[in-house]
C-alpha cells in the first residue's frame, strides 16, 4: 500500500510537468528545498533545531559557481564537489556546534549562517555582493545541452536523486547510527553510560545533513542559473524549517511532500500577496500548536486507529 | 594614538549601552519566564521604526524639536504597552513550560512575522532621523569633538542597569520577580501570581528593546533588515554574558561595543564579524557565558 | 595478584561546597563478589557510583579497573572499559520500545560504526530478547518503555546496563520505588542475570533485608567514611551500624 502510494506519487511528479511546463521549474525547486528540509529533520530527529541551514544551501551553489568559473563545466562533477563541500563546512561549523544543545545550538547556527550571509554579501570582489554570481548551463557528460533540455534533465535528474537519497537517508536513520542519533533526544544520559560518543554521531548526522542541504543548494543554484546572498538568509532558514517541521519529525518522504506543498503554495500566493514570510511564520506557528507531528504525521494517526 | 584612545573609549561604551538595551531584554525574560524569545531582536527595530516615524511627524509639524526626545521614549513605551501584553497573554505564555524546541519554533515564527509586518508598514527604505543628536550638540575637550548624545546613551545604559538592580534588590516586584526565578512552583505554591509577573517581566523587555532601537535611530537611522541583525546580537552579547545573567549581558555588551569599534578602526571590513569572533573566543573557553552555569542533569 | 580485584577505589575524597561526601573511602570488589553499600540517606553513596563511572571527578584518590587507573575519564570511555551502570531513576530511552532499548545497547557494544545494517537484525533481536527473558521482561519487548510499571522499568535499566556485558555492574538503590512485595522477585530476577553472566556488582541498597540476603560483603558509608565492613552477619552484628544506620537498638 505504501509502496502503491510512493510509486504513484513518483509518476505523478514525472508527469506533471509534461502536462504543465511552468511546474518544472517549480517542482524543481520545491525538491531542491526537499533535500535540505531533509537536512534540518535529520538533526530534529535528536531534537535539535538549526535556524541557520540555509547556509549550507547558499555555499553549495556558490560552490558550483566558483567551480564553473574556474573552468569546471561537467555537471556531475560539479554537483559532487559542491556536496562534499557544503559536507566539510558542516564538518567544521559542527565540531564546534555539537557541543552545544537547544537554544544555544539553534542560535548559534542562526549567528554563523547570519555571518556567512554578510560575507557573501560584502565581499562583492569575490561574491559579487548582491548581484550574486551566474551559474552557467554545465555540459551533461562532455555534451552541451540547450536551456530547456538542460533544465528538463535537471527535473528528472532531482526526481531520481531524491528516490536513491531518500532510500539511503531511511536507511541510515534505521541504522544503530541513525538510532542512537533519536536516542540523543530522548536520553543522552544513558547513551554517554553505553558508551557512545554522543558528539562524534552528532557530527556525522550535522555534516550530512549539511550535505543534503547542500545537494538541494546546487540544484537550486542550477536551476535558478544564479546564486544571491539570499540564499543563506536567515528567512530562507525558516522556511527550510517549516517543511521540515510540516513533513513531521523523521518521515523521509514527509520532507518532500511539505516542501512540494509550500513551493506550491508559494507560487500561488506571489500573485495575490507579496508577505510571504508572515504567512511562513504564522503557518510555523499553526503547525507547532495543532499539528505538533506535522502534516505526515497527522496523515499517520489517521491510519492507526483503523489498525 | 592616545588622542585617538578618548574617542574610541567613548564609541565603545556608547556602542556597548545600544547592544545592552538589546540584550538585556532578552536576557532579563529569559530568567523570569525560561522563554527565549527569537523574536526579541523585532521589538527593537519595531522601537526604532516608531521612533523615527514620530520624530519625523514631531519634524512635518513643525513642532518644538525638543518633542522628538519626547518621541523616542514615547515610542518605547507605546510598544512595550500594546505589544508586550499582546504577545505574552498569546503565544508567550502559550509556549510557557513547553520545550526549548517548541519554544524556539514558535518564537521564531512570531519573528518572521513581525519582520515581515514591518517591512509591510514601514516599507524597505531607509529612515534617518537625526533632530535629537543635533540638538544635543558636541563638546570638544583636547582638540576631540563629541556627540554629547553618546554621553546621553551611557547615562541611560547605567540608569538601566542599576534601576534594575534596585527594582531586583529593594521592590516588591523585584523580589516576586526572583522568588519565581528561583523556584517557579514554589512561587505559585505561597500565592504567587506568577502570570502578572511574567506579563511585567515580558513587557519590561519589550520596553528595553524598544528603547535600545528607538535611542539607536538618531545615531544610526534604521534600515530593514536591523531586527535580525539585533537579535543575532543581542543572543551573542546574553550568551558571552551567560543566558539569564543581567551584570553578565553588561560586561558581555562592553566587550562587544569595544570589539566593534576597534575592528571600525581597525579593519573596518570586519566590523560585522568582529561580535561574533569575541563570541566564539569566549564560548570556546566557557561554553555557556562568562557568568553562566551548565544545568547538570541529576542521576 | 591484581586480576582477581575487578574494582579498586583508593582514597577517594571529594567535597560539594564544603560537604564531605567522601572522605578517604577505600572500596574493593573481587571477582565474582556481590557487594552492597549501605548507609544513611545522603551519606554520599550515589556519589561513589558518580565517580566509579566518571560522572564526577574526585577531588583526590583514585579509581582502577582490573589494575588499570579510570579515575576522571569520561563515563562513556569507562562504559566502554566494562563498567555497566543502572541508575535510581531509570535512565532509558522512553520513547522507544523496550526491545529497542535493549538493541541499543547491544549495538553499542557492537560498535555503532561497523553496521551499516539496520539496528534490528533477527540475530540481534534475538539476543535482546534472550536478554529480555532473563529478567523476566520477555512478554513486555514491544510496549513503549515509558508505559512500563516502576519496577519494569528498573528491571529494563538493568538489561540495558547488562546487555554491555560488563566485568562490573553498579546498581543504584534497585528495589526504591518498587513495592514491598516485588522487591524479592526483582532482586531474584537480577541476581539470576548476573550470576548466570558471572558478573562482579557493587550495589547501593536501603533494604536492609534485600542486603541481608543476597550481599556477599557488606560496606557501610557513613558521613563520608567507610565505618565498617565486612560480611551481612558480621555488619549486622555491630551494635554501632545498628545504631548510626539500620536505625534499631
Amino acid at each position: 500500500m505504501r509502496f502503491q502510494t510512493a510509486a504513484a506519487s513518483l509518476l505523478g511528479l514525472a508527469v506533471l510537468p509534461i502536462l504543465m511546463p511552468w511546474l518544472e521549474f517549480v517542482l524543481t525547486l520545491a525538491i531542491a528545498k526537499g533535500f535540505a528540509a531533509l537536512g534540518v529533520a535529520v538533526l530534529l530527529r535528536a531534537g535539535l533545531i538549526s535556524i541557520g541551514h540555509a547556509m549550507f544551501f547558499a555555499a553549495s551553489a556558490y560552490g558550483v559557481a566558483f567551480l564553473s568559473r574556474a573552468g569546471v563545466a561537467d555537471f556531475a562533477l560539479a554537483m559532487l564537489a559542491s556536496v562534499l563541500l557544503a559536507a566539510s563546512l558542516g564538518v567544521i561549523v559542527g565540531t564546534f556546534l555539537v557541543r552545544y544543545r537547544a537554544i544555544f545550538f539553534a542560535m548559534l547556527n542562526l549567528a554563523v549562517s547570519m555571518v556567512f550571509y554578510a560575507l557573501c554579501s560584502k565581499l562583492y570582489g569575490l561574491t559579487g555582493g548582491t548581484d550574486g554570481m551566474a551559474v552557467p548551463i554545465p555540459t551533461v557528460f562532455g555534451v552541451s545541452l540547450p536551456d530547456p533540455a538542460f533544465k528538463s534533465l535537471l527535473y528528472y535528474f532531482s526526481l531520481i536523486l531524491m528516490v536513491v537519497v531518500g532510500f539511503a537517508l531511511h536507511h541510515y536513520l534505521n541504522s544503530p547510527l541513525g538510532q542512537a542519533l533519536s536516542a540523543v533526544h530522548s536520553n543522552e544520559i544513558r547513551l554517554e553510560y553505553l558508551g557512545v560518543p554522543v558528539w562524534a554521531v552528532l557530527l556525522i548526522a550535522y555534516a550530512a545533513s549539511a550535505g543534503l542541504a547542500g545537494m538541494g543548494g546546487a540544484i537550486a543554484g542550477f536551476a535558478v542559473g544564479r546564486v544571491v546572498p539570499d540564499f543563506a538568509f536567515w528567512t530562507a532558514s525558516g522556511h527550510l524549517i517549516l517543511i521540515a517541521v510540516l513533513g513531521g519529525i523523521g518521515g523521509v518522504p514527509g520532507a518532500f511532500i511539505g516542501a512540494v506543498f509550500l513551493e506550491l503554495l508559494h507560487s500561488a500566493a506571489v500573485s495575490v500577496t507579496d508577505a510571504w514570510n508572515l504567512i511562513v511564520g504564522a503557518a510555523l506557528i499553526l503547525v507547532i500548536v495543532f499539528l505538533p507531528s506535522g502534516f505526515y504525521g497527522l496523515m499517520k494517526q489517521e491510519k492507526a486507529p483503523s489498525l | 594614538m592616545s588622542s585617538a584612545f578618548i574617542p574610541l573609549l567613548l564609541d565603545s561604551l556608547a556602542s556597548a549601552a545600544l547592544i545592552f538595551f538589546a540584550a538585556v531584554g532578552l536576557t532579563l525574560v529569559f530568567s523570569v519566564l525560561k522563554v527565549l524569545n527569537v523574536a526579541h531582536g523585532s521589538l527593537y527595530s519595531i522601537g526604532g521604526y516608531l521612533a523615527a516615524s514620530l520624530s519625523l511627524f514631531v519634524a512635518s509639524r513643525g513642532l518644538n524639536p525638543y518633542f522628538s526626545f519626547v518621541a523616542l521614549l514615547l515610542s518605547a513605551a507605546l510598544v512595550a504597552a500594546v505589544l508586550g501584553p499582546l504577545l505574552e497573554a498569546t503565544l508567550i505564555r502559550w509556549v510557557c513550560g513547553k520545550s526549548e524546541a517548541v519554544q524556539i519554533l514558535a518564537t521564531f515564527g512570531l519573528f518572521l512575522i513581525l519582520e515581515d509586518l514591518q517591512r509591510i508598514i514601514f516599507g524597505v527604505q531607509s529612515y534617518y532621523e537625526d533632530t535629537p543628536m543635533r540638538l544635543m550638540g558636541t563638546t570638544t575637550l583636547g582638540g576631540v569633538v563629541y556627540l554629547n548624545y553618546q554621553l546621553v546613551l551611557i547615562g541611560v545604559a547605567l540608569a538601566v542597569i542599576f534601576g534594575l538592580r534596585f527594582l531586583i534588590r529593594h521592590t516588591r516586584l523585584g523580589r516576586l520577580m526572583a522568588a519565581v526565578v528561583a523556584d517557579r512552583e514554589m512561587a505559585q505554591s505561597i500565592g504567587i501570581n506568577t502570570d502578572r509577573i511574567f506579563l511585567l517581566a515580558f513587557s519590561l523587555g519589550v520596553f528595553l528593546a524598544a528603547l535600545g532601537g528607538a535611542l539607536s535611530t538618531p545615531t544610526s537611522g534604521i534600515a530593514p533588515g536591523l531586527g535580525a541583525d539585533t537579535m543575532v546580537l543581542a543572543f551573542a552579547v546574553a550568551a558571552i554574558g551567560g543566558l539569564g545573567q543581567i551584570e553578565g549581558a553588561a560586561l558581555a555588551s562592553l566587550i562587544v561595543g569595544v570589539a566593534r569599534v576597534t575592528a571600525v578602526y581597525v579593519a573596518p571590513e570586519f566590523d560585522a564579524v568582529a561580535p561574533y569572533a569575541a563570541m566564539l573566543v569566549v564560548l570556546l573557553v566557557r561554553p555557556y557565558g562568562l557568568l553562566g552555569t551548565m544545568k547538570i542533569r541529576k542521576v | 595478584m591484581t586480576s582477581d580485584v575487578i574494582l579498586k577505589a583508593t582514597d577517594l575524597r571529594v567535597s560539594f561546597a564544603g560537604i564531605k561526601a567522601a572522605d578517604g573511602v577505600n572500596i574493593q570488589v573481587n571477582r565474582g563478589e556481590f557487594v552492597a553499600v549501605i548507609g544513611p540517606n545522603g551519606s554520599g553513596k550515589t556519589t561513589l557510583l558518580n565517580i566509579c563511572t566518571g560522572y564526577i571527578t574526585p577531588g583526590s584518590g583514585s579509581v582502577h579497573l582490573e589494575g588499570a587507573e579510570i579515575t576522571g575519564l569520561a563515563p562513556r570511555k569507562i562504559a566502554r572499559l566494562g563498567i555497566a551502570r543502572a541508575f535510581q531513576i531509570p535512565q532509558l530511552f522512553s520513547d522507544q520500545s523496550v526491545i529497542n532499548n535493549i538493541m541499543l545497547g547491544l549495538a553499542a557494544r557492537h560498535g555503532l560504526w561497523t553496521a551499516l545494517r539496520p539496528l534490528e537484525t533477527p540475530a540481534r533481536r534475538k539476543e535482546a530478547q534472550d536478554l529480555l527473558e532473563l529478567v523476566g521482561l520477555g512478554e513486555d519487548a514491544n510496549r513503549i518503555s515509558s508505559t512500563l510499571p516502576e519496577g519494569h522499568r528498573k528491571l529494563l535499566d538493568i538489561a540495558v546496563a547488562l546487555a554491555l556485558e560488563p566485568r562490573l555492574l553498579l546498581l543504584d538503590e534497585p528495589t526504591s520505588g518498587v513495592s514491598a512485595l516485588d522487591r524479592f522477585p526483582l532482586m531474584e530476577a537480577i541476581m539470576g542475570a548476573i550470576r548466570q553472566r558471572r558478573i562482579s556488582a557493587l550495589f547501593v541498597e536501603h533494604d536492609m533485608d534485600v542486603v541481608a540476603r543476597y550481599a556477599d560483603r557488606v560496606v557501610v558509608w557513613n558521613a563520608g567514611q567507610i565505618m565498617a565492613e565486612g560480611t551481612p552477619a558480621e555488619v549486622f552484628s555491630n551494635d554501632e551500624v545498628l545504631k548510626r544506620v539500620v536505625g534499631v537498638a
